[in-house]
């Protein structure tokens, strides 16, 4: 989706536009049964995007409690936010490490699962589907089940770390584990990371390792030099994916902890949301404010992503549809 | 130097090649089964220990086999949650909302699929650009909109902007009908047919396995939807089931009940399961879609 979006891009680039009054009378029936097919979604971009995406730009200048109108504040959120909120920065540390842990757990380990299941194993619809499962569980009940699988006193960590002679961790009692219980119950969706990686594994042409094997190429070699570069656009579309899922996580964390203990897991989005929909009087300007913040951090690693990705990801040629 | 082409000897073997490859096959295996216990063992801690009296649920290190079955966790547990309007609260969101997405994103698929229009391209680069808006950024002027027209404590927000398209649907939408030949379409009107009669006669029939992968992902989504209908759905009639088990778990009181919490989140979790079990072939491909290059 990802090089769908540059293709997109590069397709617009040194394009005569189309107008209008050029198109003959059978193009300009086309077009009109096009545009009309596509007017669901122009009539939701407008609702449903582009007027919230520019009402909360506006909202975020102005001190706004739903009940009563709009009033203009200027920065002053933007000011406060960098000088007066220690929270807000706290939960911006919060959220990077979730974002660096997740990331990294969810690509090494659903890269190196794929790995394993490339490799002819048997009943390999079976494991796929064991380790895909966790995933489509509804995440209220993840939550409700892995405060147990953290709990404290008897937890089935706890006991997994017990039996292998290890000492008991309070996970979510201690604000330094606290975040790392997070970042261990994200393993459960390390099976959707997985089933991308499996499926472009599965595309590389059995030749391509022949040739390296003829070669003399040993396993790591085959790895590194056939596998890893063929898997490139895969590894970055999947890297983009999650860093701007990462940086939403909320759910999990409302439910299981709320930002507990002493802030140590209160993630931006959590903030976000306490100002907005937890704290009274409702403070839906300055968490406007704090959505524009989370809106630049997302686009900016985006941005540079996309932008070096020319550098590291490699296509076969001729694959730009 | 005798002892050194005795042990190449013993490398090159037959023998030692099959034993090198029967202990890595056994070692994979072992890794897999090893694997799988890490993602199974939550839910099947959740299963069994629905069925535990609460006495054991807190024992350490962890039991895994009910000592006494006790079914009546789940009645008990059902007399502060109403499961029965939850439930129903959440097929009719979810139903709602997979006949409104599959409609719209059809529809608005096939318009860039296949016509051409001027700004076309420019549209669709708008669309996959929606992709990237965090949530976080709609959520307060669209709250405050419904808020306005008076929405708020209806299904209404949960149900109307399925009908206006999901991008990342639409996206998967579109890469298929690319794919269907364009023969088949001038044949189509060669014979006569509508542009609408083409849609809904020759490319929904066709389009059949991306609309199968929709509606899951539809399901998926809406059924398991937890912000939506906690800031939207106030009144505990209008519940749906995410938000039943949520307050159900965070009643007072209700804290260390885990055999009771565990047997609410078992009868949330069947129905996705059950689904699941039955459609494992598209729930892989929708994952596998977003993955696809193009």
């Amino acid at each position: 989706m990802a090089q769908a979006f540059g293709a997109q891009l590069s397709a617009l680039r040194g394009r005569r536009r189309t107008r209008w009054r050029d198109l003959s009378p059978m193009r300009k029936r086309e077009a009109k049964f096009g545009l009309l097919f596509i007017t669901p979604w122009i009539i939701g971009v407008l609702l449903f995007a582009l007027f919230p995406f520019v009402a909360s730009f506006l909202l975020s200048f102005t001190k706004y409690n739903i009940v009563a109108p709009p009033r203009w504040v200027g920065l002053e959120h933007y000011v406060h936010m960098f000088t007066d909120d220690p929270l807000f920065l706290k939960s911006l540390r919060n959220t990077a490490v979730y974002v660096g842990g997740s990331v990294v757990i969810r690509i090494v380990l659903g890269f190196a699962l794929a790995l394993l299941l490339n490799t002819k194993v048997r009943f390999l619809g079976l494991w796929r589907t064991l380790f895909y499962l966790p995933s489509v569980v509804p995440i209220v009940a993840l939550s409700v089940i892995w405060l147990y699988v953290l709990n404290a006193r008897a937890g089935l960590l706890n006991s997994l770390l017990y039996a292998i002679g290890l000492p008991r961790i309070r996970w979510f009692a201690d604000p330094d584990f606290a975040m790392i219980a997070f970042l261990i119950m994200s393993t459960t969706w390390v099976g959707v990371t997985m089933v991308i990686f499996l499926a472009g594994l599965q595309g590389i042409p059995e030749e391509y390792y022949d040739a390296a094997k003829i070669d003399g190429a040993n396993v790591f070699q085959r790895l590194r030099r056939v596998t890893i570069p063929l898997m490139t656009p895969t590894i970055y579309l999947n890297v983009l994916i999650n860093i701007i899922g990462a940086f939403q996580v909320f759910t999990q964390i409302f439910i299981m902890t709320g930002g507990a203990p002493r802030d140590a897991t209160r993630t931006y989005v959590l903030h976000l949301f306490d100002h907005a929909f937890q704290y009274l009087p409702p403070q839906m300007g300055y968490s406007s404010a704090l959505a524009w913040i989370l809106f630049i951090i997302i686009f900016v690693f985006t941005a540079v992503i996309v932008a070096t990705s020319q550098r590291w990801v490699f296509y076969q040629g001729g694959e730009t549809s | 130097m005798a002892a050194a082409t005795t042990t190449q000897r013993f490398l090159d073997s037959d023998g030692f090649v099959r034993i090198t490859r029967f202990v890595s096959r056994a070692l994979l295996y072992l890794l897999l089964i090893v694997m799988s216990l890490w993602f199974l063992a939550p839910l099947f801690w959740m299963f069994m220990s629905s069925f535990m009296p609460l006495d054991q649920v807190g024992v350490f290190p962890v039991q895994w086999i009910p000592r006494v079955w006790q079914p009546e966790n789940y009645t008990d547990a059902l007399q502060f949650w109403n499961f029965g309007i939850t439930f129903r609260n959440t097929m009719f969101v979810t139903i709602i909302s997979l006949i409104g997405d599959i409609g719209s994103c059809t529809l608005v698929a096939y318009g860039f699929a296949r016509f051409r229009f001027p700004f076309r391209d420019a549209l669709f680069l708008i669309l996959l650009a929606t992709l990237m808006l965090p949530f976080a950024v709609r959520l307060i002027p669209v709250y405050a909109a419904y808020e306005a027209i008076g929405w708020i404590d209806t299904f209404y927000p949960l149900i109307v902007p399925n009908f206006f398209g999901n991008a990342f649907y639409i996206f998967i939408c579109r890469q298929f009908f690319l794919g269907i030949p364009q023969d088949l379409l001038d044949a189509a009107k060669i014979d006569g047919a509508s542009e609408v009669r083409i849609f809904t006669q020759v490319m929904i029939p066709l389009a059949k396995p991306a609309i199968v992968v929709i509606a899951i992902l539809s399901f998926q989504n809406s059924w398991n939807d937890f912000l939506g209908p906690l800031i939207y759905l106030k009144d505990p009639d209008l519940h749906t089931l995410a938000i039943g088990l949520y307050k159900f778990t965070s009643l007072p009181g209700q804290g260390g009940i885990y055999n009771q919490q565990m047997a609410a989140s078992t009868l949330m979790v069947m129905p996705v399961l059950i689904v699941f079990f039955l459609f494992q072939k598209q729930f892989i491909q929708g994952a596998n879609i977003s993955g696809l290059k193009g």
